[in-house]
């Protein structure tokens, strides 16, 4: 139910009020319109560009979403959240699904009651320093001044880390990534550390980029993953299928150019038929119809492609797939079947 | 002719005063050397602005504007300047400068924020300047309804309705007042308007728009962003905290206690919470409180909680005005038979916000900064647009020139605003 009431004095307000708190896919189908909470802006996973259009590794996982649910990746109502408001954002209501480098942890699912759905980027801490330093790895660190954000659990990670080598450090505290460039550029600490991911986009910028080194060292498990709110197991699974299907798709060899054909009628792979609707109605258990798993493939891709047209290393964010190649791959990717 | 030939009969030329009493090393003289700490420092200041341009000056005009990434920038630069040189990357400035005053406002709609920007001196020159004529008013209190509606877009009846939610109050006033008590009728003038905004206006327009069909494309709040954000914020809780700054002010002065306690707890509790404080209940909490898929549009809920922090401040300001009054002042006003809403109309508000200008422009001035931040709840004013910016592969890494060119927007705003003051508290001076 809509309805649109006037509120305060002198400035008003259209409050729409849907009555029943019914569940959230089927709010998102009768607004016609995916809330998606993503972040203000990390190098290759979320960025909005001149025309103001939103695209990254992050933002594929909302557009394959809407795809799949209705039947347009571009009926997305993007929240840019920050660290400080994203959990609230979402357990409000203000927005249906969290796709924000937003790492799994124990007390993030469980005490916030969120359902990380699955992890799209395995991530983990790392060290940056410049070459000059002649540090080969990041236990050679001691005494050294390390730029680090605050109120993050890189902040934690670091202490440990030194801590369990018995080793000492000067932390810098720094409030966002770009003043961190500028600080570490500036030579106020010897090194920097974040997510690895952040560490390779951020060396991509620098002037001259061989002349600092990631340390090998890789400290902390950071499981990045789309989020929803707890209890809603119904649209939980939509996303987390959603993005399954995705994964599959590289798996199973289904790619944005030949998605189309193998969808038009049944091929020879059984799951491959099953996946894209031409087999069985997997669909309909899902609440959606037989072709959403097409939908959300057509977007952008499967998973491998997504991954190398955001942050692969012909991008400038450069990342090898490493811990994210696909399980046949010696990599951590690894989707349930589809049966 | 006499044969005393060496007396002069004409005038001497006059001649240029010595070289170090005229012109530009008189001044140097007196000002900046004219005993030896005061030329210890003017060398020393001389030097620190040396130092600091030698700097900027070079890396500000050695730069690149058309390139299309933060490493053609840098290549461009080189090309230019040789080997080594760095340079500031305009470029992103150039590419981004529509985004940056307009946030995501539609390409084609561009039109809408620069008319109401316009519009808006026509709208707040006869408040400023009392040299024009005073009808101008007329079109200055149809302003802030103009410019939601060409902002927002939407169906024209909904500012119209609320519109007539003030006729109402009025015309309740008019009437209630003549059958009963003026009090009374001041209540009906509140109620009035509020009943027909809640239960009565949303009906009405929508009925009213399926007859006559008046609307223009609308737009969500989420598609504003950089400068134009912030100057709709900032306009808005600047003209509105006025008018509630004064009311607060004149309340918490009042001899009615309930009237007084409200203001003072009001004015209290506000000041007491920093803003940052209350942008996060307006982003975060207000959603606990509201029912289940309400959607309360975020951007009018950080405007109303910028409008009562500014509203608590500016009372401040203003009591400050009204201390700063001689008694003389109420007491002559009482003297002439004025009641209190005529004395402090024709008496008292205009020497008090004379007092308050220079407090009244840099409450202002501090508000419209404090506008930024509401990146840190997500909103895309121009800093929160930066870091989107950045994060786009191509200009990740451009720090300076966007905060730069941020800064010197800011500064020309506050500016102007801050010279403005000087102009009126000059025009206003009627001190001996």
């Amino acid at each position: 139910m809509k309805k649109s009431v006037f509120i305060g004095t002198l400035a008003a307000a259209s409050v729409t009020a849907s009555l029943a708190a019914a569940g959230t896919l089927d709010d998102v189908k009768a607004a016609g319109e995916l809330k998606c909470g993503v972040s203000t802006g990390v190098v290759g996973f979320a960025a909005a560009d001149a025309n103001g259009v939103w695209g990254g590794f992050d933002v594929a996982v909302c557009r394959a979403v809407a795809a799949a649910v209705l039947g347009d990746a571009n009926k997305i109502k993007f929240v840019p959240t920050t660290g400080k408001t994203r959990f609230t954002a979402l357990a409000s209501g203000e927005v249906d699904m969290l796709a924000r480098n937003t790492t799994w942890t124990y007390s993030r699912d469980i005490d916030l009651k969120f359902d990380f759905i699955g992890v799209n980027y395995y991530d983990g801490q790392g060290f940056m320093a410049p070459k000059a330093l002649g540090v080969a790895s990041a236990k050679d660190l001691d005494g050294a001044t390390v730029c680090i954000q605050t109120g993050t659990t890189t902040e934690l990670n670091l202490a440990d880390f030194f801590r369990a080598n018995n080793i000492s450090y000067e932390p810098v505290p720094i409030e966002t990534n770009s003043e961190a460039q500028a600080q570490y550029l500036a030579g106020a600490c010897d090194v920097f550390t974040t997510d690895a991911s952040g560490l390779a986009a951020t060396r991509a910028t620098f002037e001259n980029p061989n002349d600092h080194v990631v340390l090998p060292e890789i400290i902390s498990k950071e499981p990045l993953g789309p989020l929803v709110r707890h209890g809603d197991n119904q649209w939980g699974d939509v996303v987390r299928w959603t993005l399954n299907a995705l994964i599959s798709a590289e798996e199973l060899g289904i790619t944005s150019a030949n998605v189309d054909k193998l969808a038009s009628a049944a091929g020879n792979n059984p799951e491959v038929n099953r996946m894209l609707g031409t087999e069985g109605d997997l669909g309909a258990m899902l609440g959606l119809d037989k072709s959403w798993a097409h939908r959300a493939i057509g977007v952008a891709g499967n998973y491998g492609e997504i991954f190398e047209k955001n942050i692969g290393e012909a991008t400038p964010v450069g990342l090898a797939r490493g811990l994210n190649a696909q399980w046949t791959n010696g990599g951590l990717i690894y989707s349930p079947p589809f049966r | 002719m006499t044969d005393v030939s060496y007396v002069r009969t004409e005038m001497l030329q006059e001649k240029a005063p010595p070289v170090s009493q005229a012109g530009i090393i008189k001044w140097l003289r007196e000002n900046m050397f004219s005993n030896i700490p005061n030329s210890i420092l003017s060398i020393v200041a001389l030097w620190a602005i040396y130092y600091v341009l030698s700097d900027v000056l070079p890396w500000a005009f050695k730069s690149s504007w058309n390139a299309n990434s933060l490493g053609e920038c840098r290549s461009a630069i080189a090309a230019a300047y040789g080997e080594g040189a760095s340079g500031a990357c305009w470029s992103v400035i150039h590419d981004r400068f529509l985004q940056l005053i307009f946030g995501f406002y539609p390409k084609e709609l561009y039109w809408r924020p620069v008319l109401i920007f316009v519009l808006m001196f026509v709208a707040i020159a006869p408040v400023l300047f009392d040299g024009l004529p005073k009808k101008m008013l007329r079109f200055t209190m149809v302003y802030p309804f103009l410019a939601f509606w060409l902002l927002w877009g939407g169906s024209l009846w909904f500012p119209l309705m609320i519109i007539a939610g003030f006729v109402l109050g009025y015309l309740a006033f008019g009437v209630v007042s003549k059958m009963a008590s003026s009090l009374v009728g001041m209540i009906a003038a509140v109620l009035v308007p509020i009943l027909w905004w809640l239960f009565l206006s949303g009906d009405v327009a929508t009925m009213l728009q399926s007859i006559i069909p008046l609307s223009i494309e609308s737009v969500a709040s989420d598609k504003f962003g950089g400068f134009m954000l912030s100057i709709t914020i900032g306009v808005i809780g600047i003209s509105l905290s006025l008018p509630i700054g004064i009311v607060l002010a004149l309340g918490r002065q009042s001899d009615l206690m309930i009237v007084k306690v409200i203001c003072v707890g009001f004015i209290e509790f506000i000041r007491g919470v920093p803003l940052i404080t209350l942008l996060f209940v307006a982003s975060t909490l207000l959603n606990y409180f509201m029912p289940p898929g309400t959607n309360f549009d975020l951007i009018l809920r950080v405007i109303i909680m910028v409008t009562l922090f500014a509203s608590a401040y500016m009372a401040e300001v203003i009591r400050g005005g009204l201390a700063a009054l001689p008694k003389g002042q109420y007491e002559g006003a009482d003297s002439l038979g004025l009641d209190f809403w005529q004395s402090t109309r024709l008496v008292i508000m205009p020497q008090a916000l004379k007092i308050s200008i220079p407090n009244i422009v840099s409450s202002f001035i501090g508000l419209f900064k404090d506008t930024t931040l509401v990146s840190i709840i997500g909103l895309l004013d121009p800093i929160g647009l930066s870091t989107n910016i950045r994060a786009n592969m191509e200009w990740n890494g451009v720090i300076w020139e966007l905060y730069g060119f941020i800064a010197l927007v800011f500064w020309l705003f506050c500016f102007s605003m801050s010279r403005y003051s000087m102009y009126l508290e000059r025009k206003l001076q009627t001190g001996h």
